[in-house]
């Protein structure tokens, strides 16, 4: 007889899925896969409204990105029939936008079951309305008059849209960010949308002050509190409070010596004021790598006044960690279990809330991401 | 016109793993017309949204690279659908 389990990490590599498996008290691991070895998988996320089922982003080297599906916990898997794309164009100018890669995908609203979201590169806006199956593109963000204005130029792999966030409250609010562009909202169901970068830096553009052109890594909100917002930028940590439109800097609170730079930032599932963050070295070349040698996370429990350094367990000397923007996440128990998973193939786990850390699996090909499902 | 088509290893997951397939059609987007609609999804994974052939992609009329997909194909002829070497 199985024990039972009390939650599964889904992996997402640049070689295909893999999934870490709990017992009853997050101690022991199981590994499975890897399924689809060798496909590049950028997301894979279970659908709270129904959670037998789970989406994949997958690509591979050669083949054009493509949307999965499984509707039995990850065991099999079946390709979308009509995968996100943009709208084709007849201009014959050769510049038309095709998807190179989905890279991000959330559920829609509690009320809207089968709707879905994916974000894509270059920044492309995508809904599904029968779980995953056929995708059409949201006219309202990726065929809008300012887009081009918006995204002015894109990252060497290509800028893209990632952090959507459907409020939990009403369906038609959205959020999204775009790496480089900034975040944006809509408030009738992606139709029309706006900036929303006030108070936040952009001190790589002519203008720092700029209303769009930002390089927001990961936005969220606190499922406490859908008002508040966390902002993992690459201009530093922020947070804004609803309907107050202006983003907070609170990653000034950081130490000096550790800067407020990284790429993911996590919200607390039941405390608003709590969030964390994995800081990276955003010095000079921008290595991006774990500060000094000495990987750690950085939780506030204040909202962003204070910070805490949490590193126990982790390697204390000569360990270069990056955690990419997807690869950090928690879990739902009453003890938040948190995790992250490393550029370098290892995933640590902390069954309390980052007090203390253990690896539970290494030398797995390099994480993009890392999703909690109950 | 009946074609014989030689399929890359990655794309083999819509063939039920069938190396060489047979197709219809005069020009290389009718071929892959008649491919998508007895293998599902394995044209986008070729060609985008646009009409243009993916990056890492190539296409072969026998012995001859086609730049788009208007290129003929005739009786006989072999299609090939070559995953461009690239990556590690």
């Amino acid at each position: 007889m199985l024990p039972r389990m009390s939650g599964t990490l889904w992996i997402g590599t640049r070689k295909g899925a893999f999934a870490l498996r709990a017992d009853a008290q997050r101690k022991a691991w199981k590994l499975t896969g890897p399924q689809f070895l060798g496909h590049i998988i950028h997301h894979i996320v279970m659908d709270p409204r129904e959670p037998r089922t789970l989406l994949m982003a997958a690509k591979t080297g050669h083949l054009g990105p493509t949307v999965f599906r499984s509707t039995d916990r990850g065991r099999t898997w079946r390709e979308a029939a009509q995968p996100p794309a943009f709208r084709k164009k007849d201009d014959g100018d050769g510049k038309a936008l095709a998807v190179e890669r989905v890279f991000w995908l959330t559920p829609g609203h509690s009320s809207e079951r089968g709707t879905w979201y994916a974000g894509s590169s270059p920044a492309g806006l995508f809904r599904s309305e029968d779980g995953g199956e056929r995708w059409e593109p949201v006219a309202g963000f990726n065929d809008h008059p300012l887009r081009s204005q918006w995204i002015p130029f894109g990252t060497p792999d290509g800028e893209f849209l990632h952090s959507i966030i459907v409020d939990p409250r009403d369906p038609q609010h959205l959020y999204v960010g775009i790496s480089i562009g900034g975040v944006f909202e809509s408030t009738d169901g992606g139709s029309s949308w706006a900036p929303l970068n006030r108070g936040c830096e952009a001190d790589f553009l002519p203008s720092p002050d700029a209303d769009f052109g930002h390089d927001p890594h990961t936005v969220v909100m606190s499922p406490a509190a859908p008002d508040r917002l966390y902002q993992q930028n690459h201009c530093g940590i922020y947070r804004m409070d609803r309907p107050e439109g202006t983003w907070v800097r609170i990653g000034r609170a950081m130490p000096k010596k550790i800067g407020d730079i990284g790429f993911p930032i996590v919200a607390h599932p039941r405390d608003a004021d709590t969030a964390w963050v994995f800081p990276m070295d955003g010095t000079t070349v921008w290595p991006r790598t774990s500060i000094g040698g000495k990987p750690a996370v950085y939780v506030t429990r204040d909202g962003g006044r204070s910070w805490q350094r949490q590193d126990r367990g982790l390697p204390t000397s000569q360990a270069w960690f990056t955690v990419m923007r997807q690869a950090m996440c928690a879990d739902t128990h009453e003890r938040t279990g948190l995790y992250f998973g490393t550029t370098s193939g290892e995933v640590w786990a902390s069954r309390n809330g980052g007090g203390s850390w253990t690896c539970i699996a290494r030398h797995l090909p390099e994480i993009f991401s890392l999703t909690y499902a109950g | 016109m009946a074609c014989t088509v030689r399929v890359a290893s990655p794309l083999r997951s819509y063939t039920n793993g069938a190396a060489t397939v047979a197709a219809v059609g005069v020009t290389l987007h009718e071929v892959l017309a008649d491919l998508e609609r007895r293998f599902p999804g394995m044209r986008f994974r070729m060609i985008d949204e646009q009409g243009r052939i993916r990056q890492h992609i190539r296409l072969f009329v026998n012995t001859q690279g086609a730049a788009d997909l208007s290129a003929p194909v005739r009786d006989g002829d072999t299609v090939h659908l070559i995953c461009a070497l690239s990556g590690g």
